[in-house]
């Protein structure tokens, strides 16, 4: 029996609970399923096409989430730290995937560290989440290497390692989108995820995302507490799709707006000093002065919007997909291959 | 330095019996000298005169200053494998000079750079054949710098060479010419240099060895070239179109072929590509980016050797149970790290075969010559898609980077064979004859399930890939009975595909009562080792394996009917017999089997087959 409540549809025609998945099985409360909502009402509001959407993840609590969101897309969930390479592969193959990787802090900063490095550098067109709670959470508590020194697991054990900023790194390593979010703050959420897969590059999203059950105590600095307390808003972003109305009242100083291939607009309004991401140095600077501060600082925090993604770089071609070439396109001419074995006489 | 015509005796005395068409040649260098070129030209005289040859170069781990030797065979009867037995030696190497000159056999001609290298070891051995030339002297009126001159001198021994063996002038200025196409100035100086040992050899040797060469017609229309490279052309023809890599010896060679090839035939007019590669950060990265393009769709491959296998061993298993089509090229080298990864071995043929943690099963192909690898790097594709399963090809470093004689294979004009792929229209005619399409789901009876494509927009057709834990719908599980089943229903999809691998060749005598059982490169050396196993009155017939899982039935019948059956193997644990003692099950057939194992780094030469058998048949 068809139900008779009518579905709100998005501008393609596709209903919300196209962008739906499975239910999570995650810890009551977790971060992660912030994220997970935040990615199903960004998509549905750009209208993306569900079938074409590739979800991709490594291993971890994070890497389970591809399959709460969009159940029409089609998931990958790999091994541990190999999301990048699946993506770029599947990417490579069919220009036409909107593709988004979901990873965590083991997954990226730690076994998939090389890959993660290396992802950036190449700029694929792609949604790259790292869900950050400084934890291995599948595990049961372990450290990870985004864990600030002397945080204290659930045990009482004191970190001794200095943490990684996966933003300050994929800033050095030549990333074209670097953002921090946090994932109980939905507003600023849901414009960085709309802004990452608008960009056409690698939109690294760092979102710190805390785990309720191994790093949600007192000597915790991820804790759901502790982020609300020192997260500071770096700048508050609009995201204008291209059929929306553009905004038009920006002062010169007040607001820098970012306009992105696919038509539409970030909209970055810098709170406190004024603040361009396309500022590389700037950008390292703040990252390195919230930290002396023991602050978390969320926004967008580096953008290159113009930098050839690597499909355009590569040349690979974008409406005959690598997956459809057939014997014609894939085979020498005959007299080509002879001439080729002739050569070897 | 002496000047040669001064060489006082001992040598060994004037040989007055000829011996046509067959002797092994060994050039001992120094890598990075650029010996390569001269070397190239000097097997390439050789095969383009028709007689047999194989060129092969034993080289070090470095790019200058360390010993290599390149060797050429030349037989009349096409016997190609490495000789052991050296009859012609060319000195260029101070370090190992000693050391190659104590290597000769009695008789054996040495021909060498006296003003670099002594006559001390020569006079010492005595039963030798010298032809010392002052090839630096010899370089004097040569327009070039140092650094030139260094790679030149190599042209004036195969001048020499040629002079003395009877190697067709004419025929080298070619193979110089087309050595170094169209840069005028490079072939006039190696002429010059060319000419300058012939002029040299002609005047002041007095020709005292057995060997010369003939023009004869053996070689019709082959080609010489090396087994990347035609496997490379295979992977162009056989439609790969994405390609993750990491560089490493012996296999770069083959990715940097097809690059090239792809460079040339897969790119559209308006400048994009049809064909993508990538060097990846390591084969952790290539393999996974090759799951990826082969799960998304395209036909994507990987090159690597052994120490890239263990790294993408983790993924590959997870090809074997997500299902996900991929090829991956394995040139197979001596172990890890450092030692000899610039030596040849079938060191992965176990590995290779029960890839990754859990129970799996590969498919892997062993191409047994260069034809093989044109033909096997094609159909690679169409078996990884028809199983939706990680395929590998096995070469060696000896077959991968040395020169082999092939056949040029016929143009390809069949369909690429896609597997089973599901459109829109095929999910509703699933649907509309009431059944459900399941990504697992054992639908035909073969083991083979169907797979949509990541942007098939039909409404069934989306679903999310894991590794073990998935039912037949793909929804993740752990259930015991669900995983159960998942297992049995690959290992039906594996029986199928053992039965589409390319089946063994057969060769066999009248009356033969032993059998040997080897494959990929080790099948150079066959023919000659049989041959010289008949002059010691032993018949033996030869089952080529060209792939596993093992054919059973073939195999089973040649172990049924032969007493004793040798497996001859480039490694020393016995790998492939090793498959053949896990997959054997029939009662008292196991028991027949014995092994030659070669494991010195070098190709396998025929003598160590040949003296392993009757070694072993002396005591049976």
């Amino acid at each position: 029996m068809s139900t008779t409540t009518t579905e709100k549809t998005n501008r393609q025609g596709f209903k919300w609970s196209d962008y739906q998945g499975l239910p999570s099985t995650l810890c009551k409360g977790c971060g992660h399923d912030n994220i997970t909502r935040n990615i199903i009402q960004a998509y549905f509001e750009l209208g993306v096409v569900p079938s074409n959407v590739v979800k991709t993840s490594g291993i971890g609590c994070s890497s389970k989430t591809p399959a709460y969101f969009v159940h029409r897309g089609y998931g990958v969930n790999a091994v541990h730290g190999r999301m990048p390479s699946i993506t770029l592969g599947a990417k490579l193959a069919n220009s036409k995937l909107e593709v988004i990787g979901v990873s965590g802090d083991g997954d990226s900063a730690s076994i998939g560290m090389g890959q993660f490095c290396h992802a950036i550098r190449r700029n694929l067109d792609m949604v790259y989440v790292v869900e950050n709670n400084g934890v291995y959470g599948l595990t049961k508590g372990q450290f990870s290497a985004t864990a600030e020194r002397g945080a204290k697991s659930k045990t009482g054990e004191e970190n001794a390692l200095s943490d990684i900023d996966l933003c300050a790194l994929a800033i050095t390593l030549g990333g074209t989108f670097v953002a921090r979010g946090f994932s109980n703050d939905p507003k600023q959420m849901l414009a960085l995820v709309k802004a990452s897969v608008a960009h056409k590059g690698t939109s690294m999203l760092d979102v710190i995302s805390p785990c309720v059950t191994f790093n949600n105590h007192e000597a915790s600095t991820k804790s759901i507490h502790y982020v609300m307390e020192h997260d500071i808003h770096l700048n508050d972003l609009g995201f204008v799709a291209s059929w929306e109305q553009p905004v038009t009242d920006i002062k010169p100083g007040e607001a820098i707006d970012i306009p992105l291939p696919d038509g539409s607009h970030i909209v970055v309004r810098a709170v406190g000093k004024a603040f361009d991401p396309h500022d590389k140095f700037a950008a390292l600077q703040v990252l390195e002065e919230s930290r002396r501060k023991g602050e978390i600082l969320t926004g967008l925090i580096y953008i290159a919007e113009k930098e050839p993604d690597f499909n355009t770089a590569t040349k690979v071609p974008t409406d005959r997909p690598l997956t459809t070439m057939n014997e014609a396109d894939c085979r020498m001419p005959r007299e080509a291959f002879e001439k080729t074995f002739a050569s070897f006489r | 330095m002496n000047p040669p015509e001064t060489l006082t005796r001992p040598q060994a005395q004037k040989e007055t019996r000829v011996t046509v068409n067959d002797l092994s040649i060994e050039v001992a260098t120094v890598n990075g000298t650029g010996s390569q070129s001269a070397n190239n030209i000097f097997a390439k005289s050789l095969f383009r005169m028709g007689i047999p040859i194989s060129a092969k170069n034993l080289f070090p781990s470095n790019i200058q200053g360390l010993p290599t030797w390149f060797t050429i065979r030349v037989n009349k009867n096409g016997y190609t494998a490495r000789k052991k037995e050296l009859d012609w030696l060319v000195g260029m190497n101070l370090a190992t000079w000693e050391k190659d000159v104590a290597n000769l056999r009695s008789g054996a001609v040495v021909m060498w750079n006296s003003n670099e290298l002594p006559e001390a070891p020569v006079k010492a051995r005595g039963d030798l054949i010298a032809y010392p030339i002052p090839m630096a002297e010899l370089l004097k009126p040569v327009q070039a710098d140092a650094k030139l001159k260094k790679m030149l001198i190599n042209m004036v021994y195969v001048g020499a060479c040629a002079q003395l063996l009877g190697i067709e002038e004419a025929t080298v200025l070619q193979a110089i010419k087309d050595n170094f196409k169209s840069k005028q100035k490079a072939v006039d100086v190696n002429v010059q240099c060319f000419h300058a040992g012939m002029n040299y050899a002609k005047e002041k040797l007095e020709k005292r060895d057995p060997w010369r060469v003939e023009r004869m017609d053996a070689n019709g229309s082959k080609v010489l070239i090396e087994g990347n490279t035609i496997a490379a052309l295979g992977a162009l023809m056989g439609g790969a179109t994405v390609v993750g890599w990491y560089p490493i010896t012996p296999s770069s060679s083959l990715a940097e072929a097809l690059i090239a090839f792809a460079k040339k035939y897969r790119v559209n007019a308006d400048g994009t590509v049809r064909f993508v590669d990538v060097q990846c950060e390591d084969e952790l990265a290539s393999i996974g980016m090759v799951l990826g393009a082969g799960w998304a769709g395209a036909r994507a491959m990987t090159t690597t050797a052994g120490p890239g296998i263990s790294l993408m061993s983790e993924f590959i298993g997870f090809g074997y149970y997500a299902e996900i089509p991929a090829v991956i090229f394995d040139v197979q080298r001596v172990g890890p790290s450092t030692g000899l990864p610039t030596r040849t071995a079938q060191g992965d043929v176990r590995m290779a075969a029960w890839c990754s943690h859990g129970d799996t099963q590969h498919l892997v192909l062993h191409p047994g010559g260069p034809e093989e690898c044109f033909d096997f790097a094609r159909i690679s594709f169409d078996l990884a898609e028809q199983f939706q399963t990680p395929v590998f090809v096995m070469l060696d470093l000896d077959l991968g980077m040395n020169f082999w004689m092939a056949e040029p294979p016929a143009y390809p004009t069949d369909a690429f064979k896609r597997g089973k792929v599901l459109t829109p229209e095929k999910l509703d005619q699933i649907k509309g004859a009431g059944k459900k399409w399941g990504r697992y789901l054992d639908a035909d009876g073969d083991g083979v399930p169907w797979r949509a494509l990541p942007g098939n927009p039909h409404p069934d057709a989306a679903y999310f890939t894991r590794g073990s834990g998935h039912d037949e719908y793909a929804r993740y599980t752990e259930d015991p009975e669900a995983y159960r089943l998942n297992m049995d229903r690959l290992k039906k999809k594996t029986e199928t595909a053992r039965q589409s691998l390319p089946r063994p060749v057969l060769e066999t005598v009248p009356g033969a009562r032993i059998g040997i059982i080897a494959y990929g490169s080790t099948n150079n050396a066959m023919r000659e080792a049989r041959d010289q196993l008949i002059e010691h009155g032993i018949k033996t017939d030869y089952l080529r394996l060209r792939a596993t899982p093992l054919p059973m039935a073939e195999l089973e019948a040649f172990l049924k009917s032969h007493d004793r059956v040798y497996v001859v193997e480039q490694n020393r644990d016995g790998q492939m017999e090793t498959l053949i003692r896990a997959e054997v099950r029939t009662p008292g057939l196991t028991e027949k089997l014995r092994g030659v194992r070669y494991y010195t780094g070098y190709p396998i030469d025929a003598r160590s087959i040949s003296d392993g058998i009757r070694n072993q048949e002396r005591g049976a």
